[in-house]
């Protein structure tokens, strides 16, 4: 609802907003020049000023003190009023001046957009929306990083995602400053805010009117220092019933200009010191540094702007095109999507589609979306993959949380599908959990729980007749798969290793196929495109199949190669499938892009584990660490003689310091260990490492990424650190298969 | 439904009657000069023959807190007590034309009355008199020029 309400408010508002931070931004720089421009000024009286000013200026009508410390005269030259800029230390004129076009054009576009009342409606609205926008995108971090005290963990996510969040948590202060104070300034120019403005003070009566005394000479503006004057009138000249004007920091009043007393004083009211103070802190005026971190704060604005475009069109389009979706609080049947790809919704569009003609109103949303409660629905069905070993998978991971502040209504009732391969340990192993989690939460069953090994439609058309059973109907539920958008890709070349210990594994290099991604692609985060990096998934279609098999990528499309590190399983269809195949022959394959299993940017070392294929994407991290951040890589194989995968780049990267240590473990040869075994050994480098700011990237079979985490818990005990600690904070990255 | 029509004309005459005794509806046209700056604040303003204060006719600009810079009518127009209910309207932007309805009463024109135009723009000048135009029936629809940030006025009556 709120991601909702913070999409559709920064769609409408975008531009405009962008425009004010940026026309805000160079307005932002007035107060610094001008601080940068102005004399310090000593300690005057207003009496002595005005004398000075008036001998050299004989026509002065009034002198003006800036917040910036610059004071301007203003006189009559005869033909309208000039201005002269005063040195605040002795009063001497210091030449003409002039307001500056640039400053008063951006004022007048920020203000008003050069459009008079309707701009100034518009850049009100505009104030609004960029303080409904900072609230709304705080709220909408911390429920997404898991509370506000994790507001500044980690960002995840593609390049638009990641940048939109860390440009937003450091501007989000400024701009909920500027926006608040600029909603301020707007209803006070609308006179909406009363009590801000300086009242009407009525013009004198008691004028002594006698002959005008020598301005130095005026007891009132001797008693008054230059620091804290606003503004003098000056008398019309020749006229002996008119008097000195004066504003100051703390009111306004009138001065004689015979006898020297203040004939009146009105001094300002609470609303207009605090105006003022909001005033400052909008502008900058007498703030200039404020001011200049509001302005840099404010640059952040369009590319917010452009990268929550991106974000809300990405989502837009990878979003399932349901025909009729109901609002969830009308929907009799509500149904939630566990989905890491998104074959599952592909499933959830079927269901919803056949639902739908049978009459009921239904509401399909991602299990991330779980609303508090849902008044009219009857039953609420959950489709869910599960993600690596067991996780929820990316539309769910909020579940369990929202779960605890979900209200069933009475007589509501659930059943949950899963969706899984059976030939891993943990099939469907998050299906369960959520289907334990509804029973916990008070929720009556609809279906026993029930779970779709390889996308069977077949056992998807079963449970379809069972659920219809069960809701008094008939419900035909014919799924056809979703075949992703597939490239053709040539061998290009293979090189085997481990057949003499049983494992064997061969590293393929396909080539690209031709044709350019422009930027665009990739701050989209287009997952369907040739462009990937070390890390990044492949999923390959074998021939004569419908369901891709996912392989990390060791190498980035800047290489002009594609390559994985595939094991040969027995029976398994694609493995087999790969490894019969000859230079010159092609695969069917299109891009997942991973963006959260990535070595963190920056100076801190990087320690990276694997084994067996798992050595695949951590070789493409080590291949291209030009900036040479201190990696350590443990490596796990069975017989350096036959799978010591990647030999040659390990050497060239030593001795280049593209790798800055390297830790080996053969389990086949005489004293055989694992990769965790060899972690473990090193516990004291390890704990080292995390102290000064490590990351861990693991990646390779479930086995082995326990026994790490095992390792890892171990080496760190002694430092009170824990692998539970690290990956909150974004530094115990995954990828296990 | 003749009789309610009759009963609301009557109404209508009862309101408008009286003041078309003394007052004529005139007028006022200011054409601003190309000038720096955001849209200026404007008072004009009668001032009786022995050149006091008398009474307002228009102001250009609708935030009291800038009245102070139109330094003429301010001093004027803080003692009277008058409401400027009716009689304000927008700040008038760098080379606009200003065309509004005023009232001034019959027994002012030919009498010794004075029509001042004071003008200010933020940051910029502040204009005593931008225009000063005795109120008498040779001067309907005269076109006179400003000093300040008026171009050209003209009232008709």
């Amino acid at each position: 609802m709120i991601r909702r309400f913070h999409s559709l408010a920064g769609l409408a508002a975008g531009v405009i907003v962008a425009l004010m931070a940026i026309t805000g931004a160079v307005l932002s720089l007035q107060p610094v020049l001008d601080h940068l421009a102005t004399p310090s000024s000593g300690s005057m009286s207003v009496a002595a000023l005005a004398e000075a000013v008036s001998a050299q200026l004989p026509g002065v009508t009034r002198i003006t003190h800036a917040a910036s410390g610059a004071i301007t005269a203003y006189y009559d030259a005869g033909a309208g009023e000039l201005a002269a800029s005063i040195d605040p230390a002795t009063g001497n004129v210091l030449g003409a001046t002039a307001p500056s076009p640039v400053f008063a054009f951006f004022t007048e576009l920020h203000r008003s957009l050069f459009l008079n009342m309707n701009g100034r409606v518009a850049s009100g609205l505009a104030a609004l929306a960029i303080t409904v926008l900072s609230v709304s995108g705080l709220v909408l971090l911390a429920n997404r990083l898991g509370g506000w005290r994790k507001l500044f963990t980690t960002a995840k996510g593609t390049l638009s995602q990641r940048l939109h969040v860390e440009l937003a948590r450091m501007g989000v202060l400024g701009l909920i400053v500027s926006g608040a104070s600029g909603i301020a300034m707007s209803l006070n120019s609308f006179g909406l805010l009363p009590g801000t403005d300086a009242p009407m003070t009525a013009f004198p009566s008691n004028v002594d009117g006698g002959t005008p005394a020598a301005i130095s000479t005026l007891s009132a503006l001797q008693g008054l220092d230059l620091s804290s004057l606003r503004e003098l009138t000056f008398p019309y000249l020749g006229d002996v019933t008119d008097v000195f004007s004066v504003i100051t920091a703390n009111g306004q009043g009138y001065v004689d200009q015979g006898t020297g007393a203040w004939l009146s004083f009105t001094p300002n009211g609470l609303g207009q010191t605090i105006y003022e103070t909001i005033y400052m802190l909008h502008t900058g005026q007498g703030l200039w540094w404020f001011g200049a971190l509001l302005g840099l704060a404010s640059l952040s604005v369009p590319a917010l702007a452009i990268t929550g475009g991106l974000i809300w069109w990405v989502r837009r389009r990878n979003q399932p095109r349901l025909v009729g979706n109901v609002p969830a609080r009308h929907a009799d049947t509500i149904i939630l999507v566990g989905s890491e790809g998104n074959s599952t919704w592909g499933f959830a569009t079927t269901l919803h589609a056949a639902l739908t003609q049978a009459g009921h109103k239904v509401h399909a949303a991602a299990m991330n979306s779980l609303a508090a409660s849902y008044p009219s629905a009857r039953q609420i069905l959950v489709l869910t993959a599960t993600y690596g070993d067991g996780a929820a998978p990316a539309s769910a991971r909020n579940f369990a949380a929202r779960l605890r502040h979900f209200t069933p209504v009475p007589g509501q009732r659930f059943a949950v599908l899963g969706f899984g391969d059976r030939s891993f340990a943990q099939f469907c192993h998050f299906a369960e959990e959520t289907q334990q989690a509804m029973l916990d939460r008070g929720l009556k069953q609809l279906l026993t729980y029930e779970s779709i090994d390889r996308q069977s439609a077949q056992s998807f058309a079963k449970w379809g007749n069972d659920l219809g059973a069960a809701l008094g109907h008939e419900l035909t539920l014919v799924h056809a798969p979703v075949v992703p958008v597939t490239s053709t890709l040539a061998l290009l070349d293979r090189t085997d290793f481990g057949t003499e210990v049983q494992a064997p594994t061969a590293v393929l290099r396909f080539a690209l196929p031709a044709g350019e991604v422009g930027l665009i692609d990739r701050l989209l985060g287009r997952t369907q495109a040739l462009r990937f990096e070390p890390g990044d998934l492949v999923g390959i279609v074998p021939p004569g199949e419908t369901i891709p098999r996912y392989y990390s990528l060791a190498s980035s499309s800047r290489d002009d190669v594609l390559e994985i590190c595939v094991r040969k399983v027995s029976g398994g269809v694609c493995s087999e499938f790969l490894h019969g195949l000859e230079p010159g022959q092609t695969i069917s394959a299109f891009i997942k892009r991973n963006p959260d299993f990535r070595p963190q940017p920056g100076r801190a070392p990087v320690i990276l584990i694997g084994a067996g294929t798992g050595i695949g994407p951590l070789a493409g991290f080590v291949d291209g660490n030009r900036r040479h951040q201190p990696y350590y890589l443990y490596f796990g194989g069975r017989d350096p003689a036959s799978d010591f995968l990647y030999a040659p780049l390990w050497r060239a990267a030593l001795a280049d310091h593209r790798l800055a240590g390297l830790a080996t473990a053969f389990s086949r040869v005489v004293g055989g260990r694992y990769v965790q075994d060899s972690v473990r050994e090193d516990a004291a480098n390890i704990r080292k490492l995390v102290a000064s700011g490590a990351q861990i990237l693991v990646c390779g079979g479930r086995d082995m990424a326990a026994g790490v985490r095992d390792s890892i818990d171990y080496c760190l005990a002694p430092a009170g650190e824990t692998v539970t600690g690290l990956r909150a904070k974004g530094r115990y990255l995954e990828d296990v298969y | 439904m003749l009789k309610k029509l009759t009963a609301v004309l009557l109404l209508a005459t009862a309101f408008s009657v009286p003041g078309v005794a003394y007052a004529k509806d005139a007028t006022l046209a200011i054409r601003m000069t190309g000038y720096q700056g955001p849209p200026a604040y404007l008072a004009v303003y009668l001032t009786k023959p022995d050149g006091s204060y008398d009474s307002t006719l228009w102001v250009a600009g609708t935030q009291s807190k800038y009245y102070r810079h139109l330094r003429g009518w301010i001093q004027g127009v803080s003692g009277s007590g008058e409401r400027l209910d009716g009689i304000t309207g927008a700040s008038v932007g760098s080379g606009r034309t200003m065309e509004v309805g005023i009232t001034i009463a019959d027994a002012l024109i030919d009498a010794g009355y004075t029509i001042h135009v004071d003008s200010a723009v933020e940051h910029g000048a502040e204009n005593q008199d931008d225009v000063v135009l005795p109120l008498t029936s040779a001067n309907s629809g005269t076109v006179v020029s400003g000093s300040g940030y008026i171009s050209a006025m003209a009232v008709t009556f």
